[in-house]
């Protein structure tokens, strides 16, 4: 605080539009938000264990020991080879052992993530922009548009997120032809996990909206003649972000859980591209049978990037709500 | 009370047929119900007949209130896959997926209002603390895993519990029931446990926190001046208050309870409606699609309802401000 120059130094200028006083990464550092990141330890963990799985998952093809998909370097002969020991046939050293194909757990879980990130957050893309625009629309009308909408957002959280999924997925599969079902089932997924969770962003958006529609900055825009649709995008949708924010942080989580959930049951992704859920599903044959490490490592990968995301959208519920400070 | 309870039923009646409206659009458009009823050699014009004597040529509207007449008959047709009539596959499933469904639910409910009650009584012990930890890992794990590991535990390294099926079943008529046999109820266990351990942490938390709320409140300070035991204020006066949000939330979630019944049934090959819905939509069998999710819709606008209405039954507040104005 020192820095600052006294109060009557301050020409008029800068008491009108004040400059930032610091470059933004130091403003960043020194905001509320970073200071309750910096001290909730839990939080820290969270971040560095998504982060890290993230960037994993995204340098795949470049870090991965082996690539689990290309035939020329699988070796049957490996097949359950145990963690931390070299194949039967080759002289690959598998850290987290090697599946019934032999390929190596590590690089599948690598690639497997890639798959269950990809399909997360485009799905939560895709269910925020739909959850968000409904409610704007919604919240800033109000009257007969507001109950229907209201009514089908209801209607949808009164079920539960995952039979809404295994319903699309299922009229999916009859829709698209066989021939095109391989290609096409991952925008199908993508479509059925974000189709089931953008219920909770329109209603709390319509609410936002609905508090936002009555501010003097919106009346005055639309005074001016601003066309409806700049308001919703340029005034309201800024002011209503912080809790979208938040509810996309947890609805990440549950999108890898749910997508992980279906893949489980043999709905999901091509075997072809297997994702979290996937592995687990193979891994659960050799539950019985002692070879743990194929089912133990996905399950773990799975948990630790659920829980982490999740915890960070716990930290930023509380962060943003200045109730709770 | 009465105007209430109509209003109530003319809604779930609108969210009823709003259900049947998306179970007819898949039923009728989802895949060609005459192309997956015959063989490759049937002649175009007795498709044709096929399709007419089907009614298949009606209106759009006809078909619609053809659709909810037999759907209230409980007629939904003839699986593709199992050639058999759906309503009697979901009948011979529906009591594995029942008797599983209460018996999570109790499970969740008595467990979780003891663990609520308990970690709200004595917010600063050590065991609630773990109480509370173990809860937000019961929150955030998905259910395929939960029930792997119990099996991982149960049946791989104990041996105690058997890790699949329902055991041996004893028919009571149409109802076959695994509550009669040791393996029965065996089978139970680990799949119940399953299935209710979301629910539970999630009305122990409720519980909780509602406890909390209750016991700062000035009658309580009061009961307490009374000189009314502590059993008497925590049990009768306390917990008694909380439970109009613990019945909503049990009573809602009966409905997820069914609906997770998915993947619990799949993780544990129990014969239920849950695994009868996933091979459904795995090999497209329309009529029992549309079949269960009319069933599931039923169960839920039921349960919305009884839930409404209990309401009205435990809180004498709500009579007061809502039976005399609506």
């Amino acid at each position: 605080m020192e820095n600052q120059r006294p109060i009557a130094e301050i020409p008029r200028e800068d008491l009108i539009v004040p400059d930032p006083p610091k470059g933004r990464l130091a403003q960043a550092l020194d905001s509320d938000i970073f200071y309750s990141w910096r001290t909730s330890p839990v939080t820290v963990v969270a971040t560095i264990v998504a982060l890290s799985l993230i960037m994993l998952a995204v340098l795949a093809p470049w870090i991965a020991p082996y690539n689990p998909f290309n035939p020329a370097s699988l070796n049957l002969m490996d097949g359950f080879t145990p963690p931390n020991s070299t194949g039967a046939f080759s002289d690959n050293y598998f850290l987290m052992g090697a599946d019934n194909q032999g390929r190596d757990v590590l690089s599948t879980i690598m690639y497997g993530s890639r798959v269950s990130l990809f399909v997360g957050v485009l799905a939560t893309l895709f269910a925020m922009t739909l959850g968000v625009s409904l409610g704007l629309i919604a919240g800033y009308n109000g009257g007969i548009i507001d109950a229907v909408i209201m009514r089908v957002t209801d209607i949808q959280l009164s079920f539960p997120a995952i039979l809404i999924a295994l319903l699309i997925f299922g009229i999916a599969r009859g829709v698209i032809p066989p021939s095109r079902q391989e290609t096409m089932a991952v925008w199908v997924l993508i479509f059925a996990i974000g189709l089931s969770n953008w219920a909770q962003f329109a209603r709390t958006v319509r609410g936002a909206t609905m508090v936002e529609r009555q501010r003097d900055y919106v009346s005055a825009a639309r005074i001016m003649g601003v066309h409806p649709i700049l308001i919703l995008l340029r005034h309201v949708l800024p002011n209503v972000l912080g809790p979208v924010l938040v509810i996309g942080t947890i609805s990440l989580a549950l999108a890898i859980i749910e997508e992980a959930t279906l893949s489980f049951l043999g709905v999901g992704v091509p075997p072809t591209q297997p994702s979290l859920g996937t592995l687990i599903r193979i891994g659960q044959q050799f539950l019985f049978s002692g070879e743990w490490w194929i089912l133990f490592f996905p399950a773990l990968t799975l948990i630790a990037l659920a829980l982490s995301v999740n915890l960070l959208g716990d930290w930023l519920r509380d962060a943003l709500n200045p109730k709770l400070r | 009370m009465l105007a209430f309870i109509i209003r109530r039923l003319a809604q779930s009646v609108i969210v009823m047929l709003f259900v049947a409206l998306i179970a007819f659009i898949v039923f009728r458009y989802v895949g060609d119900p005459i192309a997956s009823m015959v063989g490759v050699d049937t002649r175009l014009e007795d498709q044709e007949i096929m399709r007419e004597r089907l009614g298949l040529n009606d209106s759009v509207i006809v078909q619609f209130f053809r659709f909810i007449g037999n759907a209230m008959q409980g007629e939904f047709g003839i699986s593709y896959r199992l050639q058999q009539p759906v309503t009697e596959l979901i009948l011979s499933r529906l009591p594995a997926t029942i008797e599983l469904a209460l018996v999570s639910a109790s499970i969740a409910l008595v467990f979780g209002v003891i663990f609520g009650v308990y970690t709200a009584l004595r917010p600063k012990a050590w065991s609630s603390a773990a109480i509370m930890a173990l809860s937000l890992v019961g929150v955030s794990l998905p259910t395929f895993l939960i029930g792997i590991g119990l099996i991982y535990l149960f049946s791989v390294e104990l041996g105690w519990l058997p890790s699949f099926g329902r055991g041996q079943v004893v028919d009571l008529g149409w109802w076959r029931t695994g509550f009669l046999t040791e393996t029965g109820l065996k089978s139970l266990i680990l799949p119940a446990i399953t299935l209710s351990l979301f629910q539970l942490t999630l009305i122990m938390r409720l519980v909780r926190a509602e406890m909390l709320e209750v016991l700062r409140t000035e009658y309580i300070r009061f009961a307490k001046a009374r000189g009314l035991t502590q059993r008497a204020i925590n049990f009768g006066h306390a917990l008694k208050n909380t439970l109009v949000p613990v019945i909503t939330i049990t009573g809602l979630q009966l409905g997820s309870v069914i609906a997770f019944a998915i993947v619990t049934e799949t993780v544990f090959q129990w014969p239920g409606v849950g695994s009868l819905f996933i091979t459904s939509v795995q090999v497209v069998d329309v009529p029992v699609m549309a079949a269960y999710l009319m069933f599931i819709a039923l169960v839920f606008v039921l349960i919305n309802l009884v839930v409404d209405i209990l309401y009205y039954v435990v809180d004498p507040r709500l009579r007061v401000d809502g039976g005399a104005g609506k």
